[in-house]
């Protein structure tokens, strides 16, 4: 077991490391106040990103961007490109609906349907036209509740209400009804920041085990949570990406003031 | 730079500070003790800075602790963290220089008179420099200045070849008399000391660097100890 992981440290640090996101001078505008300036920043395959910065700095404008999920707010528009495995999400002929089953969300605050765990679980490969019989969507929901670390707690009462579960199981919940499109990048924007210590552990051991599969890109306000679960990390600044590096790096040795001062509780 | 939201967090930055400057006089005013003693052959001042040894290690102590709780209340980053680190460190090496001073202090009963005032001047030589070296340390931990430690760092060299000289002249009077081996032995010791308290600033200056650049320092260290083992030239023909 020991060995086995092991080997798979290895492996990732030695496999070469591939842009599984590629922004380019991306503005993002509300009406005529512009959010997000000319970033440029590219998401590595299999690593987690973070994205930190002081509120209304834009993070999350730009991890909405990554899914279109931009494109249900009216006076949003965004300029500049985003590629994802090379092709430009904002290309007339992208099918949203399949961006969205690729690149998958978890929110904020856990927000399961009001139905049965099951259906939270089901309802995503129902509607991308992923089952086609009752055993395929017992295999996902088993599965995918496996992954997000809940199907111990809850295999034995899947036709409860989602809503009926804790604020941690909930969100383990949320994560479990992404994964189960089979994405193949998760967006979350402060997953934790509505769950008590121990959920939040298992939550970030979760990501931790989510990006052997998965590219991860996650929004916190926690300077302790980037550093445990990112291996890069992007500083924002009023729209602005000031600093993007190593997380180990960024953490211990910040190239730019600016970096530095928000990490060590400076900036005000 | 500018301060911290949280002030608290400020004063026990500064508070940690504050406690290393006080360890750092407290240790260049014990080797000042014991090279005293060694010139006056004063049994009671060596005595005073033996004792006065406990006080260094309560402080390290303290310091240790504080920097715990720093690190469980306010999660330090980047150059905070760095900070917190070295004072731990930074600590660890007074301590030691404390250490070495007492040892020295503890050859003043061992020597008892015996030794002759010239060579005794040679420790004293090194003393004055090492207790330079000490303040100017203190002095760039103070104020965050890397120039001042990076010249520390370098002036090291000078106390070696010091050390390198009184080391001749001791070899020189045991071979001349066995008699003088004795308190040659425990001079060659202090001598040694007094080196090794050098090397403490050393360190405390690499740590400086690091806390304030987030790197080590890069080059070698100029070493002029030539009594050294690591530094003897094997000749590279004789192991064939
Ligand atoms: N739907 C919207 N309509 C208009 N302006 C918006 C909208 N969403 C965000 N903004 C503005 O865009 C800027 C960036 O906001 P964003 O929500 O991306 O920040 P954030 O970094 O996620 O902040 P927080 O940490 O508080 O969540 C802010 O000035 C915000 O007021
Ligand atoms: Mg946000």
């Amino acid at each position: 077991m020991i060995n086995t992981l092991l080997e798979e440290n290895h492996m990732q640090e030695n496999s070469i490391l591939r842009a599984k996101y590629a922004a380019k001078n991306l503005d993002v505008y509300y009406a005529d106040k512009q959010a997000l300036f000319g970033i440029n920043l590219d998401i590595m395959e299999n690593q987690v990103t973070s994205l930190i910065g002081p509120s209304g700095c834009g993070k999350s404008t730009l991890l909405r961007c990554l899914n279109r999920m931009n494109d249900v707010i009216d006076i949003c528009s965004v300029k500049g490109s985003i590629r994802l495995d090379g092709q430009d999400i904002y290309d007339d002929g992208i099918d949203v609906v399949e961006l969205r089953a690729r690149v998958g969300m978890v929110f904020q605050k856990p927000n399961p349907f009001p139905k049965s765990i099951y259906d939270n679980v089901a309802y995503g490969p129902k509607i991308h036209g992923m089952i086609d019989q009752k055993s395929d969507a017992d295999e996902i929901v088993e599965t995918s509740l496996k992954k997000a670390g809940l199907w111990q707690e809850v295999k034995d009462r899947l036709a409860a209400p989602g809503t009926g579960l804790s604020g941690g199981q909930q969100q383990r919940l949320c994560i479990a009804r992404a994964i189960a499109v089979n994405p193949e990048v998760i967006l979350m924007d402060e997953p934790c920041s509505a769950l008590d210590p121990i959920a939040t552990a298992i939550i970030e051991q979760l990501i931790d085990e989510l990006k052997q599969k998965f590219t991860i890109v996650i929004v916190t306000h926690s300077m302790q949570q980037a550093a445990r679960v990112s291996q890069k990390t992007a500083f924002f600044h009023l729209g602005s990406l000031v600093e993007f590096g190593d997380t180990d790096q960024i953490f211990t040795n910040p190239q730019n003031q600016q970096t530095q001062d928000y990490i060590t509780g400076r900036y005000g | 730079m500018q301060e911290h939201i949280v002030s608290a967090f400020e004063c026990e930055l500064n508070s940690l500070k504050n406690k290393i400057l006080k360890m750092g006089g407290m240790a260049e005013s014990q080797l000042r003790m014991a090279i005293q003693a060694l010139k006056t052959n004063d049994f009671e001042l060596a005595k005073k800075t033996i004792t006065a040894d406990a006080e260094l290690d309560k402080l390290e102590l303290e310091i240790e602790e504080l920097a715990i709780l720093i690190i469980a209340k306010r999660q330090p980053m980047a150059l905070d963290l760095r900070r917190v680190i070295v004072t731990i460190r930074i600590s660890g090496d007074i301590e030691r220089i404390g250490d070495l001073a007492k040892n020295l202090a503890k050859r003043v009963i061992a020597i008892s008179g015996r030794a002759p005032q010239y060579l005794i001047s040679g420790l004293d030589a090194m003393s004055d420099l090492a207790q330079q070296l000490l303040k100017d340390i203190l002095n760039a931990y103070a104020h965050d200045n890397v120039q001042q430690a990076l010249q520390v760092w370098r002036r090291d060299a000078e106390l070696d070849r010091l050390y390198n000289s009184v080391f001749g002249e001791l070899l020189i009077y045991m071979m001349v008399d066995k008699h003088n081996i004795s308190f040659s032995t425990h001079l060659l010791f202090g001598a040694k000391n007094i080196e090794r308290i050098g090397d403490h600033a050393t360190n405390i200056a690499e740590n400086i660097h690091y806390m304030v650049e987030g790197e080590l320092i890069s080059g070698e260290r100029p070493k002029s100890d030539m009594t050294s083992i690591s530094n003897y030239k094997f000749d590279e023909n004789t192991d064939k």
